[in-house]
């Protein structure tokens, strides 16, 4: 079939902005988006910058807005989006610094994952017979979900509160944040809530669920948010 | 723009071998990493069923039994000694792991859990084993964020998003790297005592494979420029189940929690090839099978697929034929393996709960690489004679723990085992090398041209199509089956596109984010190493593990018990050395 891709471009070495750029390609309707833009960069127009890499939604790369929803190219068919003929939008995800086309800078981004101590925090002395710690089955199902995410920055810059002030830590960091929080052998909770209770933190979340919508690996992302806010409010982990 | 960085200790690769080599030479040396990814991009994010460690937390295990499987799953090829240090180091790595936060699926009594997985056996039953440590199916993704995670918690140093484009090798020493920071276009000279690489496969010479499109080689390219050989390279992986068409991987975890292959004929034919593992037999065996029952026109609709069926009610009835007790059901399968009942959702418009899945071999994994010993120094030559400064660990490198053929699992380990094995003794190396001197302008004058030929290149190819003609070509004569004929065509045809490659255009002139370039050159290195993997294929007159010769169906241990090493210097040149055999002699391989 033949869809239209309207890609927003820019190039920093030759675009005074960005611009809009259509291209037409002939795809199967079981092929990804990101398949259509290699078929743009492969067979029509090789300065077309985007990162990707394993194509399969796992690696976090190619987080994109696509028909105006953060999405991964690799992990949208073709098929559920458009029909014959259809014009699919394609831009980079808001609210981070364009750097080339669909390529955004992530510094800041992961400069707001580092902040919330992504890192699990336990100076207990390590079991004498030098095996694992042990965790009940229902301790390490408690934070299973979180675990689950790929740094792809799809909630984060799909977040209202992110896109108006870029200082807001985002949903993904406190996604990280609750996957440690809510891990039983985890002992930093305390210096994470604080972390996560200062005005750029957890409640300049307005709850708009935007976040969860846009986790390709479907987190229950307000979810997680409300959690944490929770034990904030509380003081009690649970 | 030219920069200058110095470090005692550099790491090429942010997955699993290069953050573990990574945290362990930062504990006492000035280590960066390089990569051109961010890291959590890294391959390693997308292992799926497991990591084996003869924990014995559900069943009794030994390490020894481990190291027989590894040695037997891999015909015999494996250096055995390698292997031994490999399987013992893998529960320590593991509860390392552990220790570190990674969140493990638990047992009742809170313990690591564990499932079986191909080709890993109770030595004594030959039957399965519970072996591989997991966390759901994406336990190779809790891996690479464990790592990354200690690896800010520990401040270790990254150059995110910069692709290394020569290692400086000279006179039997490396002193660093070349890289280019894609952002901008800037050539960076990395000087260093020593230098680790960990830049994983190089699948994406092959159409159907399950490797990310960053996995192109251009280390192992590199070394291979500076005159250095790879070893074992006719041994590539074909995983048996990858998705139809796509090649995106469906774990094993999936056969190890039940699930069989399923004809176009509705038989579970492996129970005819290998009646005591049956669909638990090693890739290579379960590869073959396939594509036999294909030929013999018991494909799907005489297609060229077979079926990979995990419904509950085919799992139980195969457990009940096996006289297994145990008993599954669909919520138990969301648990255990929601990735890859997600994948066949996505990519496949199957729910596997209610349908079988069409799935065909796909290019998985380089047994072959860079030559290592066992601390990861890379060996120059058949004698053994080592690079001073230069390191290499995971599937980069060749230790050869897989010999001809990979277990399942054993990726993981042997990342953990020799990415800390390797980053341990560069550190300790750093301690008491000094910096040599070298001409920092020369290399980087030299890297910016060597970019700039390919950037300013504008002839009438395309990459993309020399590309698509090398998949092709891959597939279909260097695959799962091979002859000579097919092999010395594919050598021709290698040769025609290196020579097109030449005349290759290049649309991106600039230098930010210059993809086009990049991946041009990542180009360039695929064609080198297609043909080595080719040249190395057509001189193994023999079938061994992945490895399978038509022409030459016998594994040959009078003449091919050893390991190849092809050195690219003009033109190509193999040599052998022998395999390092300890424990256990040489036998028939059958399951």
């Amino acid at each position: 079939m033949k869809v239209n891709l309207k890609i927003k471009r820019f190039d920093p070495e030759r675009d005074a902005r960005p611009h809009w750029k259509q291209y037409t390609v002939e795809v199967e309707p079981t092929d990804r988006v990101l398949d259509a833009l290699h078929e743009v960069k492969w067979n029509q127009d090789g300065t077309l910058a985007l990162r990707r890499s394993c194509a399969h939604g796992i690696c976090g790369s190619d987080a994109m807005r696509i028909n105006g929803r953060n999405m991964l190219a690799c992990k949208v068919l073709i098929k559920n989006i458009a029909k014959e003929g259809d014009t699919i939008t394609i831009e980079p995800i808001l609210g981070l610094p364009v750097l080339k086309d669909l390529i955004v800078d992530m510094e800041p981004f992961f400069a707001h994952y580092r902040a919330v101590m992504p890192y699990l925090v336990n100076d207990d002395p390590l079991p004498p017979d030098g095996r694992e710690r042990l965790q009940s089955p229902e301790d390490r199902a408690r934070y299973d979900d979180t675990t689950k995410c790929i740094l792809c920055a799809a909630c984060t810059t799909s977040c209202p509160s992110f896109w108006a002030r870029g200082e807001y830590v985002g949903p993904a960091a406190i996604v990280q944040a609750h996957r440690f929080i809510f891990d039983s052998r985890d002992q930093a909770t305390q210096q994470r809530l604080e972390i996560l209770s200062a005005p750029d933190g957890v409640w300049r979340c307005r709850t708009a669920f935007n976040c969860t919508e846009a986790c390709p690996r479907g987190i229950q992302v307000t979810k997680a948010i409300g959690e944490v806010k929770e034990a904030l409010r509380t003081g009690v982990v649970r | 723009m030219f920069h200058y960085h110095q470090f005692d200790a550099l790491v090429v690769g942010a997955g699993g071998a290069g953050l573990m080599a990574a945290l362990h030479a930062s504990k006492s040396v000035n280590t960066a990493v390089i990569s051109k990814l961010y890291p959590t991009r890294s391959h390693t994010g997308t292992a799926q069923g497991g990591i084996s460690a003869a924990l014995g937390n559900l069943e009794e295990d030994h390490w020894e039994w481990h190291a027989y499987d590894t040695i037997k799953g891999g015909d015999f090829l494996c250096d055995q000694d390698a292997v031994d240090i490999m399987c013992r180091e893998a529960i320590d790595a593991v509860i390392e792991l552990e220790h570190m936060g990674l969140p493990f699926d638990r047992t009742p009594d809170g313990k690591i859990s564990q499932r079986r997985f191909g080709g890993h056996t109770n030595n004594l039953t030959k039957k399965p084993v519970m072996r591989a440590c997991h966390a759901a199916d994406r336990t190779g993704h809790m891996i690479l964020q464990t790592l990354y995670q200690n690896c800010i918690k520990n401040n270790v140093r990254f150059f995110d998003e910069f692709q290394v484009i020569d290692v400086l090798i000279e006179n039997g020493r490396c002193d660093g790297v070349v890289a280019v920071q894609l952002a901008t276009g800037d050539i960076h000279v990395f000087h260093s005592k020593a230098t680790l690489i960990a830049t994983g496969g190089f699948g994406k010479m092959w159409k159907v494979t399950s490797n990310a499109h960053s996995l192109t080689g251009d280390l192992p390219a590199a070394v291979l420029r500076r005159g250095l050989p790879l070893e074992d390279m006719e041994f590539f992986q074909f995983h048996p189940t990858g998705v139809y068409k796509l090649g995106i991987l469906l774990s094993e975890a999936a056969r190890g929690e039940g699930a069989v292959f399923i004809n176009g004929k509705g038989e579970r034919f492996m129970a005819r090839y290998m009646p005591t593992l049956k669909d638990l037999a090693p890739r290579d065996i379960c590869s073959r099978c396939i594509y036999q029952e294909i030929r013999e026109g018991r494909g799907v609709d005489g297609k060229d697929y077979v079926y990979l069926d995990f419904r509950p009610e085919v799992i139980n009835r195969y457990f009940e034929e096996d006289g297994n007790p145990k008993r599954i059901d669909a919520h138990y399968l969301e648990t255990r393996l929601p990735d890859i009942i997600e994948f066949a959702r996505v990519y496949q418009g199957i729910d596997p709960i209610k349908e079988p899945v069409p799935i065909q071999p796909t290019a998985h994994y380089a047994m072959g690489g860079i030559p290592t010993d066992n601390d990861g120094r890379v060996l120059a030559d058949e004698t053994g004679r080592v690079i001073e400064g230069l390191y290499a660990a995971g599937e980069v490198a060749c230790v050869s723990v897989h010999g001809a053929n990979r277990l399942g699992t054993n990726s993981l380990v042997d990342l953990v085992v020799f990415g800390r094995r390797g980053g341990k003794h560069m550190a300790e190396y750093c301690k008491q090398a000094a910096f040599r001197p070298i001409n920092k302008d020369s290399a980087a004058k030299d890297g910016a041209a060597q970019l700039d030929r390919v950037r300013n290149s504008n002839g009438d190819e395309r990459p993309s199509t020399i590309r698509k003609e090398m998949q092709a070509m891959m597939d279909d004569n260097v695959g799962v089956y091979r002859t000579g004929s097919g092999l010395e065509e594919a050598l021709d045809k290698i040769h025609e596109l290196q020579a097109r490659y030449k005349r290759i255009r290049v649309e991106d002139k600039g230098y930010k984010w210059n993809t086009d370039l990049m991946e041009a050159w990542e180009l360039g290195a695929l064609l080198d190493l297609a043909e080595v993997t080719t040249f190395a294929a057509l001189a193994r007159t023999e079938s061994r593990g992945s490895h399978y010769r038509e022409d030459y169906p016998q594994r040959d241990d009078a003449n091919f018990l050893k390991h190849s090493l092809v050195w690219k210097n003009g033109s190509l040149t193999v040599k052998y050395k022998p395999v390092r055999i300890t424990r256990i002699p040489p036998q028939e391989r059958k399951y």
